[in-house]
């Protein structure tokens, strides 16, 4: 349910460009693994988008000797995605990753027609015996920022700014309400949804409304760091996503959930060059690498640090679930019973707040 | 006083901060479309103009130098519009939309170097007494300069078109082309000059976003607002006075929805957000069934090529 739609209609074009220069990179190096990446947003977006390149970065590094890779960036979601990376597959690519969700339909009908190439799809449902889909659990790091909420609110008003509504955004907040409400029973979470991945004015706005209601700590699930300036402005606290905010507000952040892609682009790079890939769902959390925190902010007291790492720790260690039972829901139900733990499906559909969020889901 | 009064400040005072980059672009694209042309580039110029204010702040540091080099940037792309259509005689629709395009491409690639830095904030007004007041004081009297510039605009552009010689020239022009040429006005150069302000408005309206409203460059920042004020002047039928109006409308129902998330009130937030839309709509067809007041504001020569010679 990953990634934006929203103002890349325009971005095909820079995409049309971006294939006739893939022309002038395919040309030698003939028995190197060509490897291809398409990017939804620019590489420069310190967010999504960049991650990812990151990830490509690390397997040119580790197997620049065996490999080629190439990437296409700001490749809208939709019809251009599809003649993108039947480019990158009739230019003698054998591995391809797409980024993001939108990518699912183009990237299996492509996949169709080129059964000796193979493709990895993330945060996608549909695989084939040539298409693997890869995704990370973000809302393990949920976990681990909503208990450093709890313990930091004093107003006890946490601002949550949503992108979409999708399970995605919403077992996050969830995550981050029960670590939240553990340390912190009276603390409660309100979220504004800005229908957007990436609107850095209305994700300022949300900003500046939550805090103007009491909230003084924030959590964003959208991609800019518009909301941090407004915390370091207003001298409150603040959660970056996807990549390390720091500099966007040295005071304010306290740490990130950042994706880290790098690990399982060169495992599945070296699996393509032995031999051995195989179509598969990796959904992969603080165990494998997919996911790390951000360096603490150095003004949080080293018991909430000692706290935050031990949570990050048991849930590597699997002692630790961010849906632990009993989970409640707003009306007090509970729909997680004591003793279990939601399984990946429920997770997956998640579109329920549990107690302690204010608000409905929107439907 | 209850917490909820206590909110009226902080909404008011983002309503009009909210208001101000629509203001700018709308007003701008307003005299413009007074002259008899329609330069639907408006976004394209906010994004150039914002990535050249905010390259010039990040530079030297000063605010100001970064506001006025956006207006030279947004002028500068919007004279590329003006030799386009009125010299060439290019279709205006298509050259603005083409110039939307041109902005976002140009100002991501102008912008590349300048992702993810920061900049000095815009100072804020602070008139002791009156920025403390309850309630209204941050709203009226603790802003930046641009908001108040943006509100002076407003009277400012009202008495230039229907108080001084030259606006009633540029009226002429934007009714009946023909008519002002056989009078011996130079239709072109009137048009050429509205067409440089409407670009320096939106080249403003840019950098407030990319200097003032988020401190940041981001590729296409402006999301969207520039359309907005598209859509403001039509609502506004022409005058400045409702484009103010129409902008506290458009920006307090972004912030108003904003807050009713907030508090958890069960409204979906796609509907508030579709509501200036919608009232854009309705306000079309309000005007459009009374052909006649519509006829009393819209440039009746709005978009239609000029030759000379004819």
């Amino acid at each position: 349910m990953n990634r934006r739609t929203m103002g890349k209609t325009l971005a095909g074009l820079a995409a049309g460009a971006a294939i006739m220069a893939l022309g002038v990179g395919a040309a030698g190096a003939q028995e190197k693994l060509k490897v291809g990446f398409v990017y939804v947003g620019p590489v420069s977006d310190h967010g999504y988008s960049y991650q990812h390149d990151q990830g490509r970065l690390a397997v040119e590094k580790e197997l620049g000797d065996k490999v080629t890779t190439t990437f296409v960036e700001n490749v809208p979601e939709g019809a251009d995605a599809e003649r993108v990376i039947e480019q990158l597959a009739t230019s003698g690519h054998k591995l391809i990753f797409t980024t993001s969700f939108g990518f699912m339909n183009p990237t299996l009908k492509v996949a169709q027609r080129h059964p000796d190439v193979k493709f990895e799809h993330a945060t996608g449902y549909k695989r084939a015996a040539n298409v693997a889909t890869y995704s990370a659990r973000f809302y393990e790091g949920r976990t681990v920022i909503g208990q450093i909420a709890g313990k930091m609110t004093k107003s006890n008003i946490i601002g949550y700014i949503g992108s979409f509504p999708i399970p995605e955004v919403i077992s996050g907040i969830n995550a981050f309400t029960i670590a939240m409400r553990e340390v912190n029973p009276k603390a409660e979470v309100r979220v504004v949804w800005v229908n957007s991945w990436y609107d850095p004015g209305k994700e300022a706005e949300a900003a500046k409304a939550l805090i103007d209601q009491g909230a003084d700590v924030l959590s964003l699930h959208t991609d800019s760091p518009a909301a941090i300036q407004v915390a370091q402005e207003r001298g409150l606290y603040v959660f970056g996503q996807s990549s390390d905010m720091t500099r966007f507000g040295p005071k304010a952040h306290l740490t990130a959930i950042v994706d880290d892609w790098r690990n399982y682009y060169v495992t599945r790079v070296k699996a393509a060059l032995d031999g051995s890939w195989k179509s598969q769902d990796t959904w992969g959390g603080f165990k494998d690498k997919m996911l790390f925190l951000a360096p603490y902010n150095p003004s949080l007291s080293p018991e909430i640090v000692a706290a935050a790492e031990k949570t990050r720790t048991d849930i590597m260690e699997g002692k630790r679930h961010s849906f632990q039972g009993p989970v409640k829901d707003q009306s007090g139900k509970v729909v997680i019973a004591e003793g279990k733990q939601a399984t990946d499906e429920q997770i997956l559909k998640m579109d329920w707040y549990v107690e302690g969020v204010q608000g409905k889901v929107p439907k | 006083m209850s917490a909820d009064l206590a909110l009226i400040g902080p909404v008011l005072a983002a309503m009009l901060t909210a208001a101000t980059p629509l203001l700018f672009a709308a007003l701008g694209e307003l005299v413009v479309e007074k002259s008899g042309v329609l330069n639907l580039g408006v976004e394209g110029m906010m994004l150039v103009g914002a990535v050249c204010g905010f390259a010039v702040t990040a530079q030297t540091g000063s605010s100001t130098a970064g506001f006025a080099i956006a207006a030279l940037a947004g002028a500068g792309t919007a004279a590329l519009f003006g030799v386009l259509t009125l010299l060439l005689l290019a279709n205006q629709v298509a050259t603005g939309l083409a110039l939307t395009l041109f902005g976002v491409g140009l100002s991501a690639l102008i912008g590349q170097g300048f992702v993810g830095i920061p900049i000095p904030d815009v100072p804020e007004l602070n008139i002791p007494g009156l920025t403390d007041l309850p309630v209204i004081g941050k709203a009226l009297f603790g802003q930046d300069a641009v908001v108040y510039l943006g509100l002076a605009m407003v009277p400012a552009v009202h008495w230039f078109l229907y108080g001084t010689r030259r606006g009633l020239i540029l009226r002429a022009v934007g009714e009946n082309h023909a008519a002002a040429h056989a009078l011996g006005y130079k239709v072109i150069r009137i048009r050429f000059l509205a067409v440089l302000f409407g670009g320096a408005m939106s080249g403003i309206a840019g950098a407030y976003l990319s200097l003032d409203y988020t401190p940041m460059w981001a590729e296409g920042i402006t999301a969207g607002r520039g359309w907005i004020a598209l859509a403001l002047v039509v609502f506004a039928t022409w005058k400045p006075g409702r484009v103010l109006l129409g902008a506290w409308l458009f920006g307090g129902v972004t912030i108003a929805q904003l807050h009713v998330q907030g508090l958890g009130i069960d409204i979906p937030s796609q509907l508030l957000s579709m509501l200036p839309y919608l009232a854009t709509v309705v306000v079309l067809v309000l005007i459009s069934r009374d052909i006649a007041r519509i006829r009393l504001n819209a440039p009746a020569s709005l978009g239609k090529v000029f030759h000379p010679d004819a």
